[in-house]
């Protein structure tokens, strides 16, 4: 019996040996939230964070293959075992890390309010100021999370996706939208449906609420992946080719990692 | 599994169940108004009515309920004319949009389930009810109407359930019901079996209560169809198909 334990801890080992020279990796990914990760016209996924996975895994001479899952189940979906890493615009947060694992960051923005021009918020976007609108935002975001816990007084709509939210606003059924300035420009504002619409108030960084940028996420017993993934980072970021494929989503705006 | 995250959020979770106690009831009972006057019209072919009310039953039974609240909420909204117009009033609320969807969709199959018991009506019934000398109106509201919803309760308790489970996708258009809330644990607690499970242990009770209280009312209304019923074994076959 004690043999057979051994026999049996021992191939289990070599298991696990073999299972961490990562050759295949999965990606989840939420597909709709552009200009980051979306689904094109021809049902593909494309955007920013798509290239950039593919620059990574040609980087780290892996395969991969993406799958697209609903934002809300992003991390439970992680933790499930249905792929291995989210590229997915994902916050680095402390909330998060008490579940998983984040690669080092690869992109920052800010988080912004969008509003219609003509929208008399004459008192600005602090709490007090919007305690008679309403505030429409991405479920399980941290945007969610900001003004779930600053906005208490004012009206809050969480939707499943951020398009809905824009579609909503469009529909006066919020009044506001908060969400990522490069989500909302990109996804949004710069449309032909967003143009009667604007950024209001300032720009929202704080590390407590909006975390350090955007990661890449695995699960906590993945430490290997994630060295691996800091590597790639690292390796696209001083050959260039992560500014590249940044440049040609945003030309005008620099959302690189500043060096510290 | 670590049910301090139900437990935690008990006042989440109870909102969200009165949001689905009360959706559903609402539109259970708008959509049976609405479903027994459509039933008659399609029971008694009445020209050019008979054929809107199979086009509407027709489109609400044979596509996602999703997709029909999806076109009521963020369909709707689209266009100007309707938001400057007065139906903005309720299309703006995304609970009436709710509303609005689960009363047309169980109108649809309400109809149909009426329909259908009207139109299996015994013949023998009819014949003895006009034997008596009762007129068609009289015949129809003390006879076929009665019956008629006597013998739908089987398939409208199935409906009821049906509606109830549907009522999970109302947190599509933001109406945080039982599932919408356990979906907001799910999300941010990363732990999708213990809010699943507990809401689905809810599910669970107020589908044995609805089926007691069905239960009971077959045994009230339909115990004469009933090959037990002691009028039934003194007339034989006689009475039953």
């Amino acid at each position: 019996m004690k043999k057979f334990v051994l026999l049996a801890m021992a191939f289990s080992f070599a298991f696990s040996l073999s299972a961490k020279e990562w050759k295949k990796i999965r990606i989840g990914t939420e597909g709709a939230y552009p200009p980051f990760n979306f689904v094109d016209k021809d049902g593909k996924l494309v955007g920013l964070e798509i290239d950039f996975a593919k620059a990574l895994c040609a980087e780290l001479k892996v395969t991969c293959t993406f799958h697209a899952q609903d934002w809300d189940g992003i991390i439970p979906a992680l933790l499930a075992k249905k792929y291995d890493v989210i590229i997915a615009s994902l916050s680095i947060t402390d909330d998060r890390k008490k579940t998983i694992e984040f690669s080092m960051p690869y992109y920052t923005t800010p988080n912004r309010f969008v509003v219609h021009k003509t929208s008399p918020c004459g008192l600005g976007t602090e709490p007090n100021g919007l305690t008679t609108k309403t505030i429409g935002v991405q479920k399980a975001t941290v945007s969610e999370n900001f003004i779930v816990e600053n906005y208490k007084k004012s009206g809050i709509k969480s939707y499943v996706t951020i398009e809905e939210a824009f579609l909503d606003l469009k529909a006066k059924r919020v009044d506001l939208v908060f969400n990522d300035a490069l989500s909302s420009s990109n996804g949004f504002l710069n449309t032909p449906a967003g143009k009667d619409f604007n950024f209001i108030g300032k720009e929202y960084t704080d590390p407590k609420w909006f975390g350090i940028g955007i990661g890449a996420g695995v699960r906590k017993s993945d430490k290997d992946l994630k060295k691996l993934l800091d590597k790639g980072i690292k390796a696209l970021y001083s050959n260039g080719k992560f500014k590249k494929i940044a440049d040609s989503y945003f030309p005008n705006t620099d959302i690189m990692i500043s060096k510290k | 599994m670590n049910f301090s995250i139900v437990i935690d959020n008990i006042p989440l979770l109870l909102d969200g169940l009165w949001v689905t106690l009360h959706l559903i009831s609402l539109s259970l009972v708008l959509g049976f108004m609405l479903a027994l006057p459509l039933a008659l019209i399609r029971h008694f072919k009445v020209p050019v009515a008979n054929q809107l009310i199979w086009g509407f039953t027709y489109f609400f039974r044979s596509t996602p309920l999703i997709l029909q609240i999806y076109l009521i909420y963020y369909g709707t909204g689209q266009f100007s004319w309707i938001r400057d117009s007065w139906m903005w009033v309720i299309l703006e609320k995304a609970y009436l949009c709710g509303l609005i969807a689960f009363t047309l969709n169980t109108a649809a199959y309400t109809t149909e389930i009426f329909r259908n018991a009207l139109d299996t009506m015994r013949k023998n019934e009819i014949e003895a009810a006009i034997a008596f000398g009762m007129s068609t109106w009289k015949a129809y509201t003390r006879i076929v109407i009665p019956n008629s919803l006597r013998r739908s309760i089987p398939p409208y308790s199935n409906e009821v359930i049906f509606l109830l489970h549907s009522s999970s996708i109302a947190s599509a258009i933001t109406i945080t019901e039982l599932t919408g809330a356990a979906r907001y644990l799910y999300s941010k607690y990363y732990d999708p079996f213990t809010p699943f499970l507990a809401v689905s242990l809810v599910y669970l009770v107020i589908v044995f209560l609805l089926t007691y209280i069905f239960k009971l009312l077959e045994r009230r209304f339909l115990s004469y169809l009933s090959i037990n019923h002691e009028s039934t074994k003194k007339l034989g076959d006689f009475g039953n198909p």
